[in-house]
């Protein structure tokens, strides 16, 4: 049923630490290995060893720069997959029933069997989180990893989605933020935890942390009193090679400030 | 948007065949026997050759009759009820008038409501997506329901009402262009706001996911659309509008007036439809710092 439930059990979903992902792709490639060989169709490629290849993928990973006024230039990786939105608007378009949200955890799925592929719910999501797989011809976005959350053949470390699982910088969290005590909640919470989007009302339960300010060359050093010379003129022999070493040209050495 | 071919066919020709049906349900006198045989073979052929169009552009059209269950949320499954009812009904209504020479008003009011409503219906598909601001505005509906009521009106040979409406129906795309190209920026969408990054600085893409185009950059981003706009939104207005005009007030012989004026302004609506989908810009551009 494509009407959205009122409200769900849970709410599962993923805490993306902008701070900390080093844009190593690695979730992409985690993702993609795990869902072709899991749940519902293989994500398919089209010509990946020739020309413009293409492929399906449930999770991309974006590069900006950031230019403050004034100051340097900062690099933010940004992987990009479904929010599993409250208010997901690719769910109510879907003509079929395909589309839904579970209201047990809050994960929006795609039933393939009943999908058409008229590719309506990929034009109502404003992310780019589905993508029609062109061999199938079927809608396929983020599961969450539904077939590894709840498998208990898997050992329990592994009942993550695979791109958490995978990241080697831990920039990837994953948990329900119905429960405010939870780890996703917590980091949330603390970090200022962002909505992609806001102004346009999906109400995504992912959240994305925002990079920490970074430090500028103007700030004084909190480790700078700690690096003075303990020893300023030194004598013996130590005294003896700095004077003469000082006495031939090229010398590199910076003035103190 | 990517401007599919099947959707242009589809929103082109049974919108003015669904404009067609309703113009004939509502007839006071309408045409019986041969005259309405001829009649409603257009008027069913444009419409179900449009929804047989739409088909073409899905991954599976086999599980199509999915699509009639939705009704409570989908205005895509709304309007495949609504088509199929007004078919129905309009069937029903030609049936009478063909074979038995018999008028049935009720079933014809009915039957040319429904056909309005199926017109609704895609208009509201296009019109309710938050994610295209150009289309997400109530004249997109106008806009829909004008240009089928006037494609519909050239079809029945009304010509005095054809040229009211082929006026209204410019000046509402007039409209509905100048707003829309605004849309994007009063929208308040910007790749600061999809990456939450502007109170930082200005956002800028410098790499894409991947390398070479994908589904999502194939299906949202469409460059070429845009670089001709003005002059294809004049050459639309020519079509659609200004030819006709011309054609149905200085040609004398009714009947080539208004075959003529039908074909040049369908020519003309298909042309705008392109753009429609052409211009539009969907958030998604957004994040690969395109339109």
């Amino acid at each position: 049923m494509t009407q959205l439930p009122q409200s769900t059990e849970r709410k599962l979903g993923l805490v993306i630490d902008l701070d900390t992902c080093v844009g190593c792709h690695a979730c992409v490639i985690a993702c993609k290995g795990w869902n072709t060989e899991n749940y519902g169709a293989p994500l398919s490629d089209q010509r990946p060893y020739g020309d413009e290849p293409m492929g399906t993928f449930l999770n991309r990973v974006h590069s900006y720069e950031v230019q403050p006024e004034g100051g340097a230039a900062q690099t933010v990786h940004f992987p990009k997959s479904c929010l599993h939105c409250e208010d997901a608007p690719c769910v109510t378009v879907c003509p079929t029933g395909a589309s839904y949200k579970r209201v047990e955890d809050g994960i929006v799925l795609v039933n393939e069997s009943h999908c058409i592929g008229c590719g309506l719910c990929a034009w109502a999501c404003p992310y780019g989180a589905r993508e029609m797989d062109q061999a199938e011809g079927v809608m396929k976005k983020c599961t969450l990893c539904v077939d590894r959350i709840y498998n208990d053949t898997l050992p329990e470390e592994d009942r993550v989605p695979a791109c958490v699982r995978t990241c080697p910088a831990g920039a990837r969290h994953f948990g329900d933020f119905a429960d405010p005590e939870s780890n996703v909640s917590r980091l949330s919470a603390e970090r200022g935890g962002m909505d992609l989007m806001p102004e346009l009302g999906t109400a995504p339960v992912n959240k994305y942390l925002p990079p920490r300010p970074k430090d500028s060359w103007d700030e004084d050093s909190v480790l700078a009193p700690f690096l003075e010379p303990v020893v300023s003129d030194a004598g013996g022999f130590l005294g003896w090679l700095d004077k003469q070493l000082s006495r031939l040209p090229g010398d590199t050495h910076r003035e103190e400030r | 948007m990517h401007p599919a071919t099947s959707v242009i066919l589809f929103t082109t020709l049974s919108g003015v065949g669904f404009g067609f049906l309703a113009w004939l349900g509502v007839d006071p006198s309408p045409p019986t026997g041969l005259g309405a045989f001829w009649a409603f073979t257009l008027a069913f052929g444009l419409a179900v050759g449009g929804l047989i169009a739409s088909t073409f552009h899905l991954g599976h059209p086999e599980r199509a009759w999915r699509a009639f269950s939705q009704w409570r949320s989908s205005w895509l499954s709304r309007e495949a009820i609504c088509a199929v009812a007004a078919l129905l009904v309009m069937a029903v209504y030609a049936a009478a008038l063909i074979f038995a020479g018999r008028h049935l008003p009720l079933a014809g009011w009915i039957g040319a409501a429904l056909s309005l409503l199926t017109v609704f219906t895609t208009s509201m598909i296009y019109g309710q997506l938050k994610t295209i601001p150009r289309w997400n505005t109530p004249l997109t509906s106008a806009l829909f329901l004008s240009y089928a009521l006037t494609g519909g009106a050239l079809l029945s040979g009304r010509i005095t009402a054809a040229v009211m409406l082929l006026v209204i129906t410019a000046l509402l795309q007039f409209t509905w262009w100048r707003r829309g190209d605004s849309a994007l920026a009063e929208s308040g969408s910007t790749l600061g706001t999809a990456t939450r990054l502007s109170d930082r600085g200005t956002v800028r893409s410098v790499a894409h996911p991947h390398s070479s185009p994908n589904y999502l950059m194939r299906e949202f981003i469409h460059v070429i659309g845009r670089k001709h706009a003005q002059k294809l939104r004049i050459i639309a207005l020519l079509l659609t509008a200004a030819l006709p005009i011309l054609i149905l007030v200085f040609i004398p012989a009714p009947t080539v007036a208004l075959a003529l004026a039908a074909l040049i302004h369908l020519a003309g609506v298909a042309t705008a439809r392109w753009l429609f989908f052409a211009e539009a810009e969907h958030t998604v551009g957004l994040y690969y710092g395109l339109r």
